[in-house]
């Protein structure tokens, strides 16, 4: 039994690790007030630009190391620029967030599955990141091996946590993203320019979608496919209301998924093959139905004016 | 300048019909093909033969019926982006009542489809307005739900004894040939033959044709479009908007399980692995391209229907493209739609633009 809770704990963990840092920047974005449903195909671009470049250029040790690093880089960057290009159609254009996210998501995936046949091509995988155990800690029984013996992204995601959370509650900036969020007119009247801060937290959000897409192709599957994100995008959004716009609470939500995922690949493993697997790779999604249920009822959490345009030119 | 209205419209939509080519020629490029070769095959191969146009209905058929009721969804004030689940239940539910009852007829087994696209839509429905959560996040979450049950139910109970245990994709048996849609070939004589055009097309017409009645010319079509366009006037009005959501994404979820089961009954006439064809995520392009209305969709669906046809032909005429490119030009075209659109209805930016127009083309009005 132990060990079938280890093996439980060990595969949801960097399960876990790909949700969290997009759900995280996927709670920038809504608490500034846009609601990127792009997540997905911008994670998906992530992937393919952090696998493309260690692809092409390769090279062994502390090069491959650096190699690394750049398409983790890259894949943030493009991240980023997507999210920009998504600004430029929600805010400057003030399109419905809804669809246009279905655009960016259909846009951003379709892309990275054309490209990646041009440019890689077939099933090829790359070296990518290994695990990196932390000295002294790694040995210790059982946790040891659970949490400090994680891919670095792991160790980035979890970290991540209490970084947007300060940034999101304990600086400038984050106060002006989160009134955007809430009311943005009356943002405006004290003179900080709404599109702007939507802008910023947008780039800030696509990036660590980037960077959750490439985790999963560099560091976690080692190779791109089309269904490689697999909806992953979508729920980390759905995570972001589980998580009731707070980093932990999406930390929360990211574990308690991943881990209803791990549990159904455990017990695969472990051979309880007469029960059919399928209802088990359900579980997670009836979870977050039946969660977002009981957070629907909440009010006054979120922001008030997610995934309404702000237009200063207009009365309403 | 009285209808400049119509000089700015004509001009945004002509920009944004450059930039989206443009933008498509770039990624042709990126990916190494030849751009003007690219785009023939994409818009005008598909017209080249018979068959070819043949194939283009076959795609229309389900688009329009999805984009319909995507329309009616979306006209009630709900966005419904979970046509591929609703797809999957109405196929899972067909299959299921065709496949175990002898007598089935098929009427009756594409209204057992309709009724398991609806139960698709209605929970979404319900927890939408019971429960305030998001359609767009709740939809999803069973698209995956139905593609896990319809996984199952095709790899266990209804999986063909002939690939049992054997290697292959996981499929139904054969469906009794009396339910199989009519294929037009066996109607008309003279035909080429070996297409698989098939009837379904007037269903999804006829359909179109429906909707557009109910939404525009009953008292229930009227208060889902009013719930749809202003949620408290309407409450105002007395209407009751949660039981028309609930009521609107049904009819949405009915249409996209109506359309999967046609496209079982009418092309693969058995249950395979991927039977939705994405149809359920382009019927929302479709939907917008329509203008949101019934009519317009079933042109918009024509349109993507040959797009579609093209970018999956690419790989025959020896164009390096993959048939992705089809996702790249349907989010292209929503993030054009939607933000043109946008552009259109803006009166400021109408205004700035004609002032620049008269400065620089000059006849001063009185």
């Amino acid at each position: 039994m132990l060990d079938f809770i280890i093996l439980f704990l060990t595969v949801g963990i960097p399960l876990s690790s790909a949700l969290l840092l997009a759900s995280l920047g996927e709670t920038v974005n809504q608490r500034s007030g846009v609601f990127n449903l792009g997540c997905e195909g911008i994670m998906s671009m992530g992937a393919f630009v952090g696998m493309l470049i260690p692809f092409l250029v390769g090279g062994s040790g502390k090069v491959a190391w650096y190699v690394n690093l750049s398409g983790l880089v890259a894949a943030a960057a493009v991240g980023a620029l997507l999210g920009l290009l998504f600004g430029v159609v929600v805010i400057r254009f003030s399109a419905p967030q809804g669809i246009a996210g279905i655009g960016m998501q259909l846009f951003a995936t379709g892309l990275a599955g054309s490209l990646y046949r041009h440019f890689i091509g077939g099933a090829q995988g790359v070296a990518g990141i290994d695990a990196l155990p932390i000295p002294f800690l790694c040995d210790l029984p059982i946790v040891g091996k659970m949490f400090f013996s994680c891919n670095p992204m792991v160790y980035f995601a979890f970290l991540m946590v209490p970084v947007v959370h300060y940034l999101l509650f304990k600086t400038p900036w984050g106060l002006r993203v989160r009134a955007c969020g809430t009311m943005p007119r009356a943002a405006d009247s004290m003179g900080i320019d709404v599109s702007r801060t939507r802008y910023q937290a947008l780039a800030f959000g696509s990036a660590m979608a980037g960077l959750a897409g490439a985790y999963l192709s560099v560091c976690y599957a080692k190779i791109f496919t089309d269904t490689l994100i697999g909806g992953r995008g979508f729920i980390a959004v759905a995570l972001v209301y589980f998580g009731r716009w707070s980093p932990v609470g999406v930390l929360g939500g990211a574990l308690l998924f991943s881990l209803a995922q791990a549990l159904q690949l455990a017990v695969q493993a472990y051979g309880f093959s007469s029960f059919p697997y399928e209802f088990l790779v359900m579980l997670p999604y009836i979870l977050v139905v039946v969660v977002l249920v009981f957070v629907g009822k909440s009010k006054h959490v979120g922001p008030a004016m997610l995934g309404k345009a702000f237009n200063r030119e207009m009365r309403t | 300048m009285k209808n400049f209205k119509w000089i700015y419209t004509a001009g945004v939509i002509l920009l944004a019909v450059l930039l989206t080519l443009t933008v498509a020629a770039l990624i042709l490029a990126l990916l190494g093909a030849n751009v003007l070769d690219t785009f023939w095959v994409i818009f005008c191969y598909p017209f080249t033969t018979f068959k070819n146009l043949s194939g283009v209905i076959n795609i229309m058929t389900p688009l329009t019926i999805v984009g319909v009721g995507i329309c009616v969804a979306y006209r009630s004030g709900i966005m419904n982006i979970g046509g591929e689940g609703q797809m999957v239940m109405g196929i899972l539910c067909a299959l299921l009542y065709s496949l175990s009852v002898e007598s089935a007829s098929l009427p009756v087994t594409l209204l057992v489809g309709i009724l398991g696209g609806a139960l698709w839509g209605l929970f979404p429905g319900i927890l939408k307005s019971r429960f305030g959560v998001s359609e767009l996040l709740s939809t999803v979450m069973f698209n995956y739900i139905a593609a896990q049950l319809y996984a199952y139910c095709l790899r266990v109970p209804l999986l063909d004894p002939a690939v049992a245990g054997g290697v292959g994709d996981p499929q139904t048996e054969k469906l009794a040939e009396g339910l199989w849609l009519p294929r037009i070939n066996d109607l008309l004589d003279g035909l080429p033959k070996g297409t698989r055009f098939h009837t379904g097309i007037f269903v999804a017409i006829a359909l179109a044709v429906i909707v557009y009645l109910f939404m525009w010319k009953t008292p229930a079509g009227f208060k889902m479009r009013a719930a749809g366009a202003s949620e408290r006037a309407a409450r105002y009005g007395g209407i009751s908007v949660d039981k028309y959501l609930v009521l609107a994404m049904c009819i949405s979820g009915a249409c996209c399980g109506l359309a999967g089961t046609v496209e079982i009954l009418g092309v693969h006439h058995r249950g395979i692995g991927n039977c939705t064809g994405g149809y359920g995520f382009s019927g929302i392009v479709v939907a917008l391209f329509g203008g949101l209305h019934p009519l317009g969709v079933i042109p918009a669906a024509f349109f993507f229907a040959v797009i579609s046809y093209g970018c999956s032909a690419l790989q025959i005429n020896k164009i390096p493209v993959p048939s992705n490119m089809i996702d790249v030009l349907l989010g292209l075209v929503i993030l054009v739609i939607v933000a043109t659109k946008l552009i259109i209805a803006n009166p400021y930016w109408m205004d700035r633009a004609q002032r620049k127009f008269t400065a620089l083309f000059g006849r001063k009005e009185a």
